[in-house]
């Protein structure tokens, strides 16, 4: 199992340490409500640094880009960011990321920690037009610092105007001592806040100077556990979870980030696919009465009949009640939809609700 | 780790307070701690007789959900009711506030079965 360069750092704090993605990672530290209520109301610092960079580079580095992921990237301009996907051939996922440009010829991908091999292969497996491609991963480093006091808190740390960084831009930049760090106004909280990647070299140093900086406004570290209640709230995918190799960007509700105005790997098909309408979909639910849902657990209709499965669930800490998303035939889709979630001997009543669960 | 020498303990990561032929139950601090911020405990054999080893309810905490399991036969007389509006005690004084069910014990020889503090304290160092 692998370590980030701050897990020795982790295990002081006492944190609970757990195997995930084949990181030794620190899932929680104080305890998920504490620490997801930190980051709704003020700022925590998340360890991410087992998720995975490659630097997409040269002339053909768009052409690439365009061909393996399914938004478009031709509409980014220097330092902005964008949400995408992988597609494959058969009409799944192989992936989601974050791509980020630099300039014309320079991006950056960030991948899922559990994909970066299959990630690498099926991109370099595309790259028949020689994009120049490296693997970063092992190399850097990444810190999300999340909630709504995260710019106040880390603004002594930079000359960059935080406040100026619009969402989904990013600058590079001097932070906490350190020149040439990448701070992105991204996250999977819903909160706001930054995204900071280093060298692995680097990292303890920005750790500290963020801990020191955010000091008076009760800054702590937070732990996967969070990360996940706080993305589930918002009604983010979680690769693996919500989405996979199986499941289409279509049924899944990421059509925003799959654009026909530009021909990409396996576009044709998805394209059918949107324009007939799926055949299932991937919805958000709140449980009526109480109860947890969790991944696996069956979905039901109203005579027992089994509709679908849990795909991501937990009891949401903001609402204080049960959510959760699944797949469901189409007809099951629409906001006000009563089903219910089979929690061992019981069928719990459901209803079919918009994104996100949390408003702010 | 807070392991009680006074009580007895099951594989389970329950822990037994015997008082005559009256049992209270309730999960370890390694259990607590393992499972994470609880938000249910819910006990589906209250006013029933359980076998030992029988599943009595579940504690649902943020992150997962473990069943209960009785670690002495007998029927469940008390629910520790408390827990319905505040079930955090489970977390913050588990051998104390948050205990969980009472049993009136059916078969008193199964307590020799049990773990004292050293032979549970074995089990969680493993």
């Amino acid at each position: 199992m692998k370590n980030t360069a701050l897990t020795h750092v982790h295990e002081k704090l006492g944190a609970k340490m757990v195997p995930f993605a084949g990181y030794n990672m620190p899932v929680s530290y104080e305890g998920v409500t504490a620490e997801h209520e930190t980051v709704r109301t003020g700022v925590g610092v998340f360890d991410v640094s087992h998720m995975g960079e490659f630097l997409v580079s040269g002339p053909h580095s768009l052409e690439l880009i365009q061909k393996v992921t399914s938004n478009d990237a031709s509409k980014l301009v220097d330092y902005q960011a964008q949400y995408s996907c992988l597609p494959n051939d058969t009409g799944g996922i192989v992936d989601d990321l974050i791509i980020y440009r630099i300039n014309a010829e320079k991006w950056v991908l960030v991948v899922n920690a559990s994909n970066i091999e299959k990630d690498w292969n099926w991109i370099s497996k595309h790259n028949s037009m020689g994009a120049e491609l490296r693997n970063l991963s092992e190399d850097f480093s990444l810190l999300a610092i999340q909630g709504p006091k995260a710019v106040e808190a880390m603004q002594s740390l930079t000359s960059e105007d935080l406040n100026a960084i619009k969402f989904y831009h990013f600058k590079v930049a001097d932070f906490a001592g350190i020149e040439n760090v990448m701070i992105s106004a991204t996250g999977y909280t819903g909160s706001g806040g930054f995204e900071i990647y280093c060298k692995n070299s680097e990292v303890e140093q920005v750790w500290n100077k963020v801990f020191e900086a955010g000091a008076a406004y009760g800054i702590k570290p937070i732990g996967l556990a969070a990360r996940d209640t706080l993305r589930l709230e918002m009604g983010y995918c979680l690769y693996g979870n919500d989405i996979d190799d199986t499941t289409s960007p279509i049924e899944a509700g990421l059509g925003w980030i799959t654009k026909f105005t530009k021909d990409f790997i396996n576009a044709e098909n998805l394209q059918k696919e949107k324009e007939k309408g799926p055949e299932r979909r991937l919805v958000a639910f709140e449980l009526n009465e109480r109860g947890i849902p969790r991944q696996g657990y069956d979905i039901v209709d109203g005579n027992g009949k089994v509709i679908g499965n849990v795909t991501s669930g937990t009891m949401s800490p903001s609402l204080n009640k049960g959510i959760g998303m699944g797949y469901v035939p189409t007809i099951f889709k629409d906001p006000g939809t009563q089903i219910h979630i089979q929690i061992r001997k019981n069928a719990v009543p459901a209803t079919v609700v918009k994104l996100p669960f949390y408003k702010g | 780790m807070n392991i009680p020498q006074n009580l007895k303990y099951t594989e389970d990561h329950e822990w037994v307070l015997i008082d005559g032929d009256i049992a209270t139950v309730g999960i370890t601090d390694f259990a607590q701690g393992e499972l994470g911020d609880i938000v249910y405990v819910e006990v589906e054999a209250l006013d029933e007789t359980v076998e030992r080893h029988e599943v009595f309810g579940t504690v649902e905490a943020v992150k997962t959900v473990s069943d209960l399991f009785s670690p002495l036969s007998g029927e469940v007389i008390e629910f520790n009711d408390s827990l319905e509006s505040d079930p955090e005690k489970v977390n913050s004084d588990p051998y104390g506030e948050g205990w969980i069910i009472k049993i009136k014990i059916s078969n008193p020889e199964e307590i020799e079965a049990l773990l004292d503090d050293a032979a549970y304290k074995a089990i969680i160092e493993k």
